[in-house]
This record gives structure tokens, sequence and C-alpha cells, in this order.
């Protein structure tokens, strides 16, 4: 197993250094390669993990069940975004573009590295600057396309992440700071130590470790009132970063913060954090409902809808009952499918009508006679339909939330996920399948063009998005299982 | 609680004060220029507070820090600016949304709430000048004023820089004995950053022929 894991930061690293180098077809070849194997590699991790309580490699790698359910998550978009921009970069008509597809593989394979150490990295300082690599390397991402939307929402991302990254730093020392009362002057925050330790941390200090935790960390992760760099930034990315950001950046952050979680249940009980998590959950579950009710641009409505999910898996984790934390680690796993799923779909309209304005399109089921469908069944998912994971692991929350008296809680959820499925339906009924001419649509309604695919790669990585999501709705693997249960255990939670 | 401050704790309070000035100085600095410069000054004084910490508390992966800090903060960050300064022919800050007096009133309530709101925390130590600590946190909220406030990216940039600056006290006075490793990887962060926001600041200034961050506006809702 520590093989598989020091595979796991070597080989994505050296695939991003050689396809700076290499022609770009051989980076796309070696990019979906590199992402299969990442996938696989991950799920080996999935057996031993959801048994030992943790794999580690020296003191800088460490693994347990939690971050293994957010590996699988990240590698799995990995390999469906390598499989989706052979695809969509095939078609890009860009002057300079073997210069771009250099630049553009790359970056989305350090990108994608650097996600997948996240969860591999032992201790809290680590952690922190693994997703510092994150922002700096999808900020460029965000201002490859050189348009005036992408400088701006480059702009705004990296100067607004790196603030809150900056918080999370503060939340880092004062953490270390508290470490410092049980283990003196100078020891390493990983966690084992920390976890170790925790019952004895001053509880004024972990409280403000968390708060900042949970400000920092959450303005990556999209929670209200936070979040403003997410719907600029996921719409004017090119769309595998789009979706790369949304399906796995997000989960990523909301790691680091179930990280501080965990310290901060064992140090002061678990009111203080599950009342934290409710605000921030409810405020962003709110809000994106709203806004979801009021987009005429695909990524945008996709983008809200992420701010809504991360609101319900801070909702999920404020329940506090084992079945809740379980549904809020499924969750992550069929949100990464469904959205990005959505975020290849859009992609796929955008490319075949080429133009963004997707208020302007109409019939695009009848275009795209593989990819229209799947885009429709991927918004389905994510408004938590069944046969889909996303069901699945909702009902699993809210059934949560009514088992540990949190009624009230549960209602809202259930509510304000209504209110965003009726906002994302509305949208995409009316671009996919209504052929109605808009009143008051400014340059009129585009011309539907020939029914035709955009490519077959763009299908593939759909339909194993979709594969995925029905998988996990309708039967997760015995193993998968096994490793949510486990944990829900690490994180506090017991059975 | 020591009622008497010991001469290390005493320091470290100088300069988390001083860092604290200096961050109100680049709010109310009128020249860009100025305000890098001022930056510069602040990352000198941290600099010299990790000198002394480490030789007070005998931390000598500490000097290497210092070494790296000076390198960093005071030569290339401020040096990384002005070219861009320089090849932009701007002066002149982003007129602020506010008057001087206005912005430098606003932060010090700021700073006061984040000086007390600290203390509400009870984070207390016989060993660490926590009062350092509450001020470091009270010029990060400065920062963020000077962020808010300016409308242009050299200022917002800087702003980040300097909040940056403040958390760097606020580690070197209650995490002083944090592995030289992480210290160093902080810094190799920062680093990529400064890369990553001078490179988007050309592009911006490359697309606008402006500093200013005033035309970034079209993508709202």
């Amino acid at each position: 197993m520590p093989a598989v894991m020091v595979a796991l930061v070597v080989l994505p690293f050296g695939v991003s250094v050689a396809t700076f180098f290499l022609p770009v077809p051989a980076s796309r070849v070696l990019s979906v390669l590199s992402g299969i194997a990442a996938f696989s590699l991950s799920l080996l991790l999935v057996p031993a993990a959801a048994d030992h309580r943790q794999i580690a490699v020296g003191s800088f790698l460490r693994v347990d069940a939690l971050s293994v359910v957010f590996l699988v998550a990240t590698a799995f978009l990995y390999a469906t975004t390598a499989l989706f921009t052979t695809g969509y970069l095939a078609l890009a008509d860009n002057p300079a573009g073997t210069r771009y597809g250099r630049r553009f593989y790359a970056g989305l394979n350090l990108f994608c590295w650097a996600m997948l150490a996240v969860p591999l990295v032992n201790g809290l300082a680590l952690l922190w600057v693994a997703i510092e690599i994150t922002t700096v390397v999808s900020a460029l991402l965000v201002a490859i396309d050189d348009t005036d939307g992408a400088t701006e929402a480059s702009w705004k991302y990296v100067l607004i992440a790196s603030l809150g990254l900056g918080i999370a730093l503060l939340a880092t020392i004062i953490m270390y700071y508290a470490g410092t009362k049980v283990f003196g002057g100078s020891y390493d925050l990983s966690y084992a130590t920390l976890l170790h330790g925790a019952s004895h941390f001053p509880p004024g200090a972990v409280r403000l470790a968390f708060v900042l935790a949970v400000l920092g960390f959450g303005t990556k992760m999209g929670l209200v009132p936070v979040h403003t760099w997410l719907p600029d930034a996921h719409s004017e990315a090119p769309t595998p970063v789009s979706a790369l950001l949304s399906g796995a950046l997000l989960a990523i952050c909301f790691y680091a913060i179930l990280r501080y979680f965990q310290i901060t249940v064992r140090a002061v009980g678990p009111a203080f954090p599950r009342t934290v998590f409710l605000i921030f959950g409810l405020a962003s579950l709110l809000l994106a409902a709203l806004y979801l009710l009021s987009q005429r641009d695909m990524k945008r409505l996709l983008a809200y809808s992420s701010v809504e999910h991360m609101g319900i898996l801070a909702i999920g984790m404020s329940f506090g009952v084992p079945i809740a934390v379980f549904g809020v680690l499924l969750h992550v796993l069929c949100h990464a499918a469904a959205k990005g799923t959505a975020f290849f779909g859009a992609g796929s309209v955008v490319r075949k009508f080429g133009l963004k304005d997707m208020s302007r399109i109409r019939g695009g089921i009848g275009a795209l006679p593989w990819s229209g469908p799947m885009l429709v069944a991927a918004v389905l998912a994510l408004s938590a339909l069944p046969p889909f994971g996303i069901f699945r692991s909702e009902f699993l929350i809210v059934s949560g939330g009514l088992s540990g008296s949190n009624d009230a809680g549960a209602a809202v959820l259930v509510v304000l996920v209504t209110v965003a499925f009726f906002g994302l339906s509305w949208f995409t009924t009316q671009t996919m399948l209504s052929a109605d001419v808009p009143e008051a649509s400014p340059g009129g309604v585009v011309a539907t063009p020939d029914r035709g695919e955009v490519s077959v790669w763009i299908v593939a990585a759909m339909a194993a998005g979709l594969l995925g999501l029905t998988i996990l709705g309708v039967h997760p693997p015995a193993a998968l299982s096994h490793l949510l249960d486990r944990a829900t255990t690490e994180l506090g939670v017991p059975r | 609680m020591h009622l008497v401050p010991s001469a290390y704790a005493g320091f470290a309070d100088v300069v988390a004060m001083l860092v604290l000035l200096t961050e109100f100085a680049m709010l109310r600095a009128p020249l860009l220029r100025s305000q890098v410069r001022i930056y510069a000054f602040q990352s000198l004084v941290v600099t010299g507070l990790a000198v002394d910490i480490a030789a007070a508390r005998h931390v000598p992966d500490l000097y290497t820090l210092a070494a790296l800090t000076f390198a960093l903060k005071v030569v290339l960050v401020p040096g990384v600016v002005l070219r861009l300064l320089r090849d932009a022919e701007a002066d002149l800050a982003g007129s602020p949304v506010l008057g001087v007096a206005s912005m430098v009133l606003i932060a010090i309530a700021v700073s006061a709430f984040g000086f007390f709101a600290v203390g509400s925390f009870h984070v207390q130590s016989a060993t660490l000048p926590t009062t350092a600590l509450a001020i470091a946190i009270a010029a990060a909220l400065v920062a963020f004023v000077l962020i808010i406030l300016r409308t242009d990216v050299v200022s917002q940039a800087m702003g980040f820089f300097s909040l940056e600056n403040s958390v760097s006290v606020a580690s070197l006075v209650v995490a002083a004995g944090l592995p030289l490793v992480v210290e160093v990887a902080f810094l190799f962060d920062l680093l990529v950053a400064v890369v990553v926001f001078g490179v988007i600041m050309r592009v911006h200034h490359g697309r606008t022929k402006t500093l200013s961050t005033d035309e970034l506006d079209r993508l709202k809702g």
C-alpha cells in the first residue's frame, strides 16, 4: 500500500512535467492514462483503509478511511475530466493551439496532482500547503483563456481565495498553539499526534481555530458569505477546469474543514462545531437556492448548484448522527460524479452551438442525441432524483436529521432543495427540451445545428459519470460502505 | 501572567505594534510606490522579530527562516511589484471609495474589534506574548480594510502580502517551535503566490491598460 501512495503523488506530477514538453496528441493519451491509473490506485487503497486505522509512509504521507473517500472522488474526476478534455480541446479553435494545449495539459495534471496530494499528506501544515498549491495552479487555469471575463474572474479568485487561505493559515497556527499546552514548544502537526492529545487542548483556542478554519477553507469550499469568487471562476474557466473546481476542489476544502472538526470534537465536544456548520450550511443553501431561480448561464447555474450542495454537506455534518455523516461522505462522492457529468454536458452544448450565452439556446436535446439526454439526467441526478447516488445520500442526511431530533433542520433542508430543484430543472428543460423561441431574448435564438455529437470522448466521460452515479444509487459496493462507515467513526461520530 | 512583560515579550509587542502602524501607513499612502516601500519596511521588521526570537529562545532554525523572509519579502516581492509599476507607468493608487480620514477611522474601529475579540477567546499563556497575537490579528483586519476599500490591483495584492506579514508575526509569537520544513513550505507557497499574482496583474494590465479594478464589474448575479 505505501507504494500505491507514493505512486499517487509521483505519477500525476511526472505527467504534468512531461505534458509541458510533449506534443498535444501525446499529452492527451498520457493524461487519460494517468487519470485512469490514479483512479485505479485510489480504489486499491479502499479495502485496506476500511480495515486498518491508517497507512503511513514516512512522516509526510498518511491515509485513513476519511482521506481515501476524498481521494477516490478526486481521482474519479481526474480520469473522467481527462477523457472529456480529449474531446473538448480537440476542437478548440485557437491560433496558438499547440502552445495553449501544452500549457493546458500541464496545468490540468498539476492541478489534479495538488488535489490528490491534499488527502495524502499528513498534518494540518502540509494540508494548508497543498491547498494553497491548488489555488495558485487553478487561478492560472481560470485565466488561461485570456478573455475579459477570465481575467476578471481569475483576479477575484486568486485574491479572495488567497485571503481565505491567509485566515486558514492563522487557524493552523492557533491550532498549533493549542497543542503547545500538551506537547510543549516544538512538535509536528501530524493528525495522529493532534488527535491523541486533543482532549487536553485549551477549548478557547480550539474554538477560535475551528471558526477560522471554517471561514478560511470555507472560502474555497464556497460557503456563503465567502463564496463570491465561485460563480465567476466556474463560469469563465474552460469547462474541464470548471468540472474539477466544482466536483473536486470544493470537496477537498471540505476535507480540510473535517480535519479540524475531528480535533475540535475531541477538544470541546460536538455541540460547538455542529452549530457553526448549521449556520454556514443554512446560509449557503438558502442563498444558492434563491440564486438558482434567476440564472441565465448554464455554468453559473451549475456553480450555484455547487454552493447548494456544499451547504447540504455542512447541514448534514450539523446533524451529528452517524447516518447523516455517512450520507455526507457518500454525497461527496456522488456530487463529484454528478457535477462533473453536468459540466461535461454543458461543455458539449456550448461547443455544439458555438456560443456561451445559453439563454439563447433551444432544443439542445435534438442536436445532441447522446450527451443531451445525459445532461438532463445529470441535472436530475443533482436534484436528488432516484436511481442516482445523490438521492441515496440526501435521503440518508434527511433521515439522520429526523432521527437526531433535528426535525426543523431536516424540513428546511427538504424545502430549500426543492426550490433549488425547481431552478435547475426550469432552466435545463428550457434549453434542452423546449423548441419555443423566447420573445425578449437579445439576438434571438441560435439556429439548431445538425444532429450529431461533438466528440465521442465527451459522451464516454459523461457515460462514466452516470454509471458511477447509478452504482452509488442502486447498490454501493460493500467495500465502499465499509470505508464510509470507518470514516464516520474516525470523524468522532461513533455508530 | 506576568504583570511586567519580559524583554522578549516586550520586543514582540513592539514589533507587532510596528506592523500594525505600517499597516495604517499603507492604508493612507497615496502613491503605489510608497505603499510597496512601506511593505518592504514592514517585512524588515518581521525579519527582525524572527532574529530576536531565534536568539532569545535558542531556536537556530529561525535564523534560516529570517534569511529566507528577508530575501523573499524585503527584496523579491517589492522588486517584482515595483517593476510592474515601472512598466505600467502608474503612480497614484486607485481612487478609494472613501476619504483617507474615514478609511483610517474604520480601520481603527476594526482593529480595536480584532484586539478585544481575540482577548475574549482567553488565549493566554505564561510563556508566550499573547498581546502580540491580538495586535497581529488587529493588523490582519486592517489589511482586509485596505483590500476592500482600495480599488486597484497593486493595493489589493499588497494588502494580501501584508496580511501574510501579520500572520507571520502571529506564527512567530505563538508557534516559534513550528518545524522549519513547515515554515519553509509556507514561504515557498508565498513565493508561488507572488509569481501568480504578478502574472495575473500583468494580464489585467495588458487587457485593461490600467491597474484599477473599476472595470471588473461584468460578472455578477
